[in-house]
């Protein structure tokens, strides 16, 4: 069965890029336009992963990735951090509030195919039960 | 004593002496006779009673007409002769002794000339390589004032106490208030004044921590910043650094200012476009390069999706080449400048930041166990008052009553713990904190906590720690420690030679006012001219003059002058003495509206003035309508020329001149009666400390003595 990615992000033209590489990637893949939006979705999709956007309306990044660590049911999602602040202040403090990565854009695609893999393949189990 | 005290004194001890001789005598012979001739000559005597006492009287006057004689010819010259002799060796050189007695006195008189006159040589003598030698140090000190004059920046340097020992009109200027209406704008710099006038008393206290603790740890240069506002609203950026004595204690500071409202706009301009440019960039970019690399890797998808992928591609671009042309013109325009982070010790901040949350009752901060070696580049000031102010804030909203620092390096950042035992706190207060504003004194200031991080490119997040105690981290650019730690050494010859600061001699004495020595003390020597001699029928102040002493130096470029509308018509008898046209008056503001700036000029001094009671009573008068009051304490050179010259009999401002040899220039005119006053004050200091009064103390005392002050206006 394929892993679930849901990836955030208010910005359609990434969006459709993340989703063309993810779902070439073998993913089964989900979207959401805003934080509110990735906070639900991820409730009833339960993701393996999700593609954070930091900058999002209605919830950041930051706080989505705060309330998924705080949900029982999503406690074990990993998080990558998508942002286009790449100061080592705002990398430290993302990684602290519980993302597994923290890419800055512009990224490269096979870079983020990787890390995605990585962290699915070191997560063992078909994500939460 | 006076004289005529005395007179009476020798007359009684005189005559009683010659009535104790011959009434000695007379007993003598009485007691020798027979007993007989005893009654005879008893009756004989007793007939002529009247004539005895007739002749006792004759004896009487003759004896006071002797003692007469005798005092005019001696003892009342020899006492003139010795207060004209005190004046010639003390103020005036110039004075030669008269007396209108006799030629015993004359002599006298005559020797001390002739002594007075190789005195005078003697002296202008010595007054020609002194002028010579202040010539040069004037010259020095004018090459060195032009020297600060050309400097952009305002320099202050002061004392310990925090007085100024030196300033450059620069400085002046930008702590000068704004000119308004016909007030005449008083700048709160100026020789001997407190600095804390127009500078936070607590930034000033924390710069100095902060230099004497730089040179506890042997810092390259203890120097230290901050910035505050002018009263016109400038922000001004201040650099502090240490003057030390021989010995390497701090003397004073040396404090140069410059107005850095456009540079700091620029700055933040500058970092705002900085940033938003990078921020502006990336998306477009990561949208670009998203779509380019997903056509690289993927040529099988279908036609639909490489449509789409080259439409993101173009609108990216293009979206992309119009972002950074703008933001190159916005940043064209923003030109770099010099407002930095300074490079201090963790420890040494925590240390203060500790004093200042322990201020706070109930709340205890502990900083042991920081890294001693760990250097951050802060604005110590700004960030103080956040770590304090966020720890205020856990004590008042979650009852925490201890708190703790940690802090450990990571990366280009030190990470900074305020760790407490306790409830969680939300990260939505947390943001609600990062938004209020910092307190600077008791002013909230126009800068909140998020922007004070964002100054320091850092962060601040709330987590719980490892070991479940609650913490705000916050992440503080990491700084190179300095090198090396070389010995403090003393240095000496390492101060400036042009000058001699008497005034980082002078310490705030706790004995009080009072009890400080008439030489050390500042004054404002002030004359009002008016449009009469009764305060209390009506008359009016129409100006005022004033110029300061400090240090025994006549500061004849700080100076007061101002016109001020009496609000009634100015008789023509009191303008032919001050010569002040009425038309002169019309649109100068009113005394009340003169005098609180008049009472800054004055602030801290003695107040001195010629027969002062006058100039005191107008003062007086228009309290209610001013709100100031002159509690100082004054001295009046009309009672202590009294208490120095008692036999000599005028008083008069021109009279004192004269006999003291101070040149009048622009008599009747606010200032140059104040000028005046005050060069006869000099004088009579030196007069005064001749009969051992030497504090302010002993000369109110000895004025109170005198006969003058029984005059009341």
């Amino acid at each position: 069965m394929a892993k679930k990615v849901l990836i955030a992000d208010d910005e359609p033209n990434i969006l459709a890029s993340l989703e063309f590489l993810m779902r070439k990637g073998g993913y089964e893949v989900r979207l959401a336009r805003n934080g509110e939006e990735a906070l639900a979705t991820a409730r009833e999709f339960r993701p393996d992963l999700v593609l954070l956007d930091v900058m999002m309306p209605l919830r950041s990044g930051y706080e989505v990735c705060r309330a998924l660590r705080a949900e029982e049911a999503t406690r074990g999602v990993k998080i990558v951090v998508l942002s286009a602040k790449g100061r080592e202040a705002e990398v430290s403090k993302g990684l602290s509030l519980g993302a597994d990565a923290y890419v800055t854009k512009p990224f490269s695609n096979r870079e983020l195919l990787r890390c995605v893999a990585e962290l699915l393949e070191g997560a063992g189990g078909p994500g939460p039960a | 004593v006076s004289l005529k005290a005395k007179f009476w004194l020798w007359l009684a001890v005189s005559f009683g002496a010659l009535v104790a001789l011959v009434a000695a005598i007379d007993a003598l012979l009485f007691s020798g006779l027979p007993a007989a001739e005893r009654v005879v000559l008893s009756r004989v005597l007793e007939a002529r009673g009247p004539l005895l006492a007739f002749v006792a009287l004759l004896v009487l006057i003759a004896v006071g007409g002797i003692l007469r004689w005798l005092f005019g010819r001696f003892v009342a010259p020899l006492h003139g002769i010795a207060e004209q002799t005190v004046l010639l060796a003390t103020a005036n050189p110039e004075h030669r002794v008269t007396t209108e007695a006799g030629p015993e006195a004359k002599a006298i008189a005559l020797a001390v000339n002739r002594l007075g006159e190789a005195y005078r040589a003697m002296r202008r003598d010595v007054d020609a390589r002194v002028a010579e030698s202040q010539a040069r140090l004037e010259e020095e000190r004018n090459r060195l004032a032009a020297l600060m004059s050309e400097l952009s920046e305002g320099v202050l340097v002061c004392n310990e106490q925090g007085r100024i020992l030196l300033y450059n009109e620069r400085a002046r200027a930008l702590f000068a208030p704004a000119a308004e209406g016909p007030l005449e704008p008083q700048s709160p710099v100026g020789l001997g004044r407190p600095i804390f006038a127009f500078l936070d008393r607590d930034q000033v206290a924390h710069a100095l921590e902060k230099i004497e603790h730089g040179l506890d740890r042997e810092a390259r240069s203890p120097v230290t910043m901050f910035f505050t506002s002018s009263v016109q609203g400038d922000l001004v950026r201040v650099r502090v650094a240490p003057f030390l004595a021989t010995d390497a204690t701090v003397a004073g500071l040396v404090l140069t200012c410059e107005d850095v409202t456009h540079a700091f706009g620029q700055e933040s301009k500058r970092r705002s476009l900085l940033e938003a440019l990078a921020t502006r960039v990336r998306q477009p970019a990561a949208n670009v390069r998203a779509a380019a690399e997903n056509l690289i890797a993927y040529p099988d998808m279908s036609e639909a999706e490489r449509a789409r992928f080259a439409e993101i591609i173009a609108v990216e671009s293009r979206g992309l080449s119009e972002t950074i042309d703008e933001s190159l013109r916005e940043y064209a325009d923003a030109l770099k400048s010099g407002v930095t982070l300074e490079d201090m010790r963790l420890a040494d901040l925590l240390d203060v930041v500790r004093r200042r949350i322990e201020a706070t009752p109930g709340l205890a901060a502990r900083t042991d166990g920081i890294d001693e070696s760990l250097w951050v580049k802060v604005d110590s000031y700004a960030l103080a008052q956040v770590l304090a102010q966020l720890a205020g804030r856990l004590r008042e909203e979650g009852a925490v009553r201890e708190v703790a620092f940690r802090a450990a390096p990571h990366g280009g950042f030190v990470e900074l713990d305020l760790e407490w035992s306790g409830p969680a706190l939300a990260p939505a207060v947390l943001s609600q904190w990062e938004a209020h504003p910092i307190q600077v004194g008791t002013e909230q200031a126009p800068v909140t906590v998020r922007h004070v991080l964002e100054r320091h490119g850092g962060e601040a997040w709330n987590q719980t720690q490892a070991g479940g105690n609650e913490a705000i981290r916050f992440l503080l650019p990491l700084a190179e420690a300095p090198p090396t730690r070389r010995p403090r050494k003393a240095r000496a010859g390492g101060r400036p030679e042009f000058y001699d600061f008497d005034l980082f001699r002078v310490a705030d004495s706790a004995r009080g006012l009072l009890g400080q020595p008439l030489q050390a003390l500042a004054y404002t020597v002030f004359d009002t001219e008016t449009t009469g001699v009764e305060p209390s029928a009506g008359d009016r102040i129409v100006s005022i003059g004033a110029v300061r002493i400090v240090n025994g130096r006549l500061l004849k470029q700080e100076v007061y002058e101002q016109l001020v509308d009496p609000q009634r018509p100015v008789p023509r008898d009191s303008v032919r003495i001050h010569g002040i046209q009425p038309a002169a008056l019309v649109g100068q503001p009113n005394l009340a509206q003169v005098l609180p700036g008049f009472h800054r000029f004055c602030e801290d001094t003695v107040l001195v003035a010629h027969n002062a009671a006058f100039d005191m009573r107008f003062l007086e008068l228009a309290e209610p309508e001013s709100g100031v009051r002159f509690g100082q304490p004054v001295l009046d050179t009309l009672l202590l020329s009294a208490v120095v010259h008692r036999n000599q009999g005028e008083h008069s401002l021109e009279a004192i001149a004269e006999r003291l040899g101070v040149a009048i220039v622009g008599r009747h005119t606010a200032l140059g009666d104040a000028l005046v006053t005050a060069e006869i004050f000099l004088k009579l200091v030196a007069l005064l400390a001749e009969r051992g009064i030497t504090t302010l103390g002993e000369a109110l005392a000895a004025s109170r003595e005198t006969y003058y002050v029984r005059i009341q206006y």
